[in-house]
């Protein structure tokens, strides 16, 4: 009887298939600045890493008699210094490759430790919520009422300028940004059934976190990722500004910028096309981190 | 009547927060083999509770404050919790109630669907994609090489659903529940995934314990039916006795408010006020309240 009550079954599959293109290709194409923006920082790391290789001088030969040289544009240039000299007669195009590299050492290290720390916190935080969560919480809750940029002065000139204090100080602010992401993240992704689905299999809860729910976290993590090596390269550029960030034989972007400021009147390029780098850095991280959003939005949290 | 599968005795829960507001009163089930159960109430009777009781998935704020779940004659809330966890998964396995939440969407079907197989019967290999293979077919899905290596997002909630039923049955299980299974889909794939559901289910000669809302499905697929109000059983018997003549006035009225197409004009008959007040007071007498907002 119960048999007969309900219609034959039809058979379903086959027509789902997509051939052709594989489907991050496609998003690519769907997102052409991710295309961009990755690869004018691709660009970027290539020439911080060959920095010795690619850069057209030495980034610390000091020559009087060519200061203040404008760029290659512009009338009574050298045309061996294509974007000028600084009042120095240092070469301000590898100076620029040459503080790439502390831009991007910055910004790697410090995003990536500040990410794992964050995210390891969140993902505790958001799947044992309890006394867990409420310690992690209110943690992020006091961090979050101090004033980043004053807060990394403030470290550094307790620590010690360097690379490892920057770089230890970014992390030490910017942690909360991953943690409280991702908790939340992982809350919504615990309430899933699918959690519950590998419980009934008898699954274990650390199994769980790390095989079922930490994947569906990851893309948001990455999207992080990339938006704080903006802020990175930011707060590496003010305390090197200020002076708190590597010693003055290495240069920085920063640095560039605050000597620049000072002959402003008599050779804006020496302040321009730091500033003009940091800037367009910046950006690309953000709007790296902005294309890689919506490709893993739709898709993954649908 | 051969021994019970599942036998449920005096189960009673609770929310953990005072006021302790109970959930379900001393209820008792019993699923016996190859037997589909419906477990039948409106929304916040407390038929997921059992469902998630039995399964150990209750939430946080739920506990169960007395009685016994015995499968197979072993109390599954007083065993160990390694011997639970051998169980659960390769003899009680769950068929969800959203397929659109209740598989990974960051992981391949292929790799979802043998999770059992390969933690709990240590499959791999050649071996194991051949199961999946042959399970995908049992469902009757399409080219089931190709469907094993997509996500869940390429799929649609029937092939889900199907997925799902399969991962169930793929470890071959003596029970499984199913929380309303077809809850989430539309009419026309709910027959099939019922109907699939019962061949399985009989070719397998697995007991089903069927949570619904719907009077509907219970008529076409369960042997047997209980009712719930407020955490607390109204009427139990085999589904033909129970809907050709309803014991409990509540039975009738769920019934009278379930929309039959055979009968054109009619509506939908809402449960009266009267009915409701005689429950309410029926439940009174054991202490408790109807939960509003589970």
């Amino acid at each position: 009887m119960v048999e007969r009550a309900l219609p034959e079954i039809p058979r379903l599959g086959g027509s789902v298939a997509h051939r052709g293109m594989p489907s991050w290709l496609k998003g690519l194409r769907r997102e052409p600045r991710v295309v961009v923006a990755g690869g004018y920082l691709l660009l970027l790391l290539l020439a911080a890493i060959f920095a010795p290789l690619v850069s057209p001088h030495d980034p610390l030969e000091q020559d009087l008699m060519l200061n203040t040289l404008p760029p290659a544009f512009s009338a009574g240039a050298d045309p061996g210094y294509v974007l000028g000299t600084d009042s120095l007669g240092r070469d301000i195009a590898s100076r620029l490759i040459h503080g790439a590299r502390v831009a991007l050492t910055v910004a790697i290290v410090a995003a990536l430790a500040a990410g794992a720390f964050g995210t390891v916190l969140g993902l505790l935080a958001g799947y044992y919520g309890g006394w867990v969560d409420a310690v992690v919480s209110r943690l992020i809750d006091i961090w979050m009422a101090f004033p980043p940029v004053l807060l990394s002065i403030l470290l550094v000139a307790m620590i010690g300028t360097g690379l490892t204090s920057v770089i230890l100080a970014i992390v030490i602010i910017d942690w909360t940004r991953f943690c409280r992401v991702v908790r939340s993240e992982t809350l919504q992704q615990t309430r899933m059934d699918y959690v519950d689905a590998a419980v009934v299999l008898g699954r274990s809860r650390w199994t769980i976190l790390t095989r079922e729910v930490l994947p569906n976290v990851l893309p948001v993590v990455l999207v992080l990722l990339s938006l704080e090596m903006g802020i990175a390269v930011i707060v590496e550029a003010v305390l090197s500004f200020v002076g708190l960030s590597v010693s003055s034989d290495m240069p920085t972007w920063g640095g560039m910028i605050a000597e620049g400021r000072q002959i402003i009147y008599h050779g804006w390029w020496v302040m321009v096309f730091p500033l003009s780098l940091l800037v367009l850095t910046v950006l690309a991280f953000n709007q790296l981190g902005d294309g890689l959003r919506r490709l893993t939005d739709p898709v993954m949290r649908r | 009547m051969s021994p019970a599968l599942l036998s449920i005795a005096g189960l009673s829960a609770r929310l953990k927060r005072p006021p302790h507001t109970p959930l379900l009163r001393s209820v008792d089930l019993e699923v016996a083999p190859g037997e589909v159960h419906g477990l039948v109430g409106e929304s916040g009777a407390g038929k997921s509770t059992i469902g998630k009781a039995i399964l150990g998935i209750l939430p946080g704020a739920i506990e169960l404050a007395g009685g016994t779940i015995r499968f197979c004659g072993e109390d599954l809330l007083a065993m160990p919790a390694g011997r639970r966890r051998e169980i659960l998964g390769s003899q009680i396995a769950l068929i969800p109630q959203d397929p659109m939440t209740s598989l990974n969407p960051s992981r391949r079907i292929g790799d979802q669907l043998t999770d059992g197989l390969r933690l709990k019967r240590g499959l791999n290999g050649k071996a194991l994609e051949d199961k999946a293979v042959s399970l995908l077919r049992d469902v009757q899905i399409n080219d089931p090489e190709a469907v094993l290596r997509r996500y869940p997002h390429e799929l649609s909630g029937g092939m889900r659903q199907r997925i799902l039923i399969a991962a169930a049955f793929s470890m071959d299980p003596k029970l499984i529940i199913a929380d309303e299974p077809t809850t989430a889909l539309d009419v026309t794939v709910q027959k099939e995934v019922l109907r699939l559901i019962r061949s399985m289910q009989a070719s397998h000669g697995t007991g089903v314990l069927f949570v619904t809302h719907d009077l509907g499905v219970v008529a076409q697929i369960c042997d047997r039916v209980t009712v719930l109000y407020g955490g607390m059983i109204v009427e139990q018997g085999a589904t033909a006795d129970v809907l050709a003549a309803p014991s409990h006035p509540y039975t009738a009225a769920l019934m009278a408010a379930s929309p039959r197409h055979d009968q054109t004009g009619s509506g939908m008959q809402p449960i009266p006020a009267s009915l409701t007040a005689a429950l309410q007071g029926e439940l009174a007498r054991h202490g408790l309240e109807r939960v509003t907002h589970a």
